[in-house]
């Protein structure tokens, strides 16, 4: 028994990978189970494991903990990621719940209808370089601090750098019109426990493929 | 210099229900500033109010925040109403974000197309009755006490009442026939001063989505 929490997924990025960022910031290693067949995920269910049915869930401190922002809320108060005041954890929030509606976009694209996926990026791409990336440019800008708030590091800088790394993965020169973003970036990449998670053989997954598409529609259905 | 938080959007519940709900149950007084117009919004946008551009935006405390879990969080810690460690916290959170799930379904239901709404309604009713309000049925028989978690009164209650009354309104008014803890819950904490207040006739509280409110929501939004 390890002792280790344990992170049951598909064998790809979706909703874990924000948990699995914040996890390896954290320095908290983890253990993970992979869905593999509808069977397996029925069973889950059937052995009340999964609260409302659904994965991500992880299983930490006794918990068997779901919904994506339950978990990550979880690690960030344990790990104090979260502001040292309720103003700053105010302001955390904010920056991470743009984050995420932003990673919420990316994380759908790969199951849109084949006609609509330029559409999509190109929304996607809009939406990064006129509502979201702005936004962050000039929180940094405005401070000169390395970090987005309270001059620490916190949940808003990890999940930033993942929205970051995964909107270059769709356009590489994403952050051409960004320079503070650029040097956010290359810093925040170099914190050591964000750099081993940056290296190969971590556990962070590689772009979801039409293997991982095809891979959860089985096992969940029609999404 | 008003010193009561200042909540702007539209004059109909969406977003910004939630939070208005959890004001009034921490017996916070609020002024509104509705959204009337698509260049209202634009004004907002303009003058640098809205940090993503968009709406729930309430300005407290000297912030103007966005983002409804944000804003929620804010409200629940300052009065006390979101548990009183990590695990309680975190049980809260996974229940909140089930009744936001079920709470999303209802809200979006209105602007599905004309086709798609009586399928879209099947799929709300099935969920609510074999993914969520059964989660909370079980919680309350578990632990046969009179609030969802820590026998304390906590923003858990305060939203789980909400989804109840909305899918009752909205979807389904007798949803609850087969959750019978449910419905007794549903009574004592309807009860509760604040939100006894809340529920008479005359308060603050929007009324369901009407063809007005639909109106409004496509000229100001879309």
């Amino acid at each position: 028994m390890s002792g280790k929490p344990r992170l049951t997924y598909f064998n790809g990025r979706g909703r874990m990978e924000s948990i699995r960022w914040l996890m390896a910031a954290a320095g908290v290693e983890f253990e993970e189970v992979f869905l593999e067949t509808r069977e397996q995920y029925l069973k889950l269910i059937k052995d009340g494991h999964l609260l409302f049915g659904q994965v991500p869930l992880v299983e930490m401190d006794g918990m068997k903990l779901v919904q994506t922002k339950a978990i990550l809320n979880y690690i960030a108060r344990k790990y104090n990621l979260l502001g040292k005041d309720l103003k700053e954890k105010a302001q955390i929030d904010m920056y991470v719940e743009g984050t995420i509606d932003l990673m919420t976009m990316i994380l759908m694209f790969p199951f849109s209808p084949p006609d609509q996926k330029e559409a999509q990026l190109a929304s996607i791409v809009e939406k990064a370089k006129t509502r979201y990336l702005p936004v962050y440019e000039k929180a940094l800008k405005q401070h000169g601090q390395n970090f987005l708030v309270g001059n620490c590091l916190s949940w808003a800088d990890i999940q930033l750098l993942e929205a970051i790394l995964t909107l270059e993965e769709k356009k590489k020169d994403i952050l051409a019109q960004f320079p503070q973003l650029q040097d956010f970036k290359a810093r925040t990449s170099n914190i050591p426990n964000i750099k081993k998670f940056l290296q190969p053989g971590s556990p962070r997954k590689p772009p979801p493929d039409d293997a991982y598409v095809a891979t959860v529609l089985k096992i969940l259905g029609p999404l | 210099m008003a010193g009561k938080p200042r909540l702007h959007y539209y004059n109909g519940r969406g977003r910004m229900d939630t939070i208005q709900w959890l004001l009034e149950a921490a017996g916070v007084e609020y002024e509104e500033q509705f959204i009337e117009s698509k260049e209202d919004l634009e004004k907002l946008k303009k003058d640098g109010a809205l940090l993503f551009q968009q709406v729930p935006m309430v300005e407290m405390d000297g912030m103007k925040m966005v983002q409804s879990r944000a804003i929620l969080n804010y409200i629940a810690a300052k009065y006390n109403l979101c548990g009183k460690d990590l695990k309680e916290k975190a049980l809260m959170d996974m229940y909140i974000e089930g009744m936001m799930d079920l709470g999303e379904m209802i809200m979006h239901h209105p602007f599905k197309p004309a086709d798609a709404k009586e399928k879209d309604l099947a799929l709300i009713i099935e969920k609510a009755t074999t993914r969520y309000f059964p989660v909370f049925e079980k919680v309350l028989k578990d632990h046969g006490q009179d609030y969802l978690v820590g026998n304390k009164f906590s923003r858990a209650d305060v939203q789980l009442l909400e989804v109840i009354l909305m899918t009752e309104e909205e979807v389904k008014p007798d949803i609850l026939s087969k959750f019978p803890l449910l419905k007794v819950y549903k009574g004592r904490i309807s009860n509760i001063p604040m939100i006894k207040k809340f529920l008479q006739p005359g308060s603050a509280r929007k009324p369901p989505m009407d063809e007005k409110q639909f109106a409004d929501a496509i000229k100001i939004f879309y």
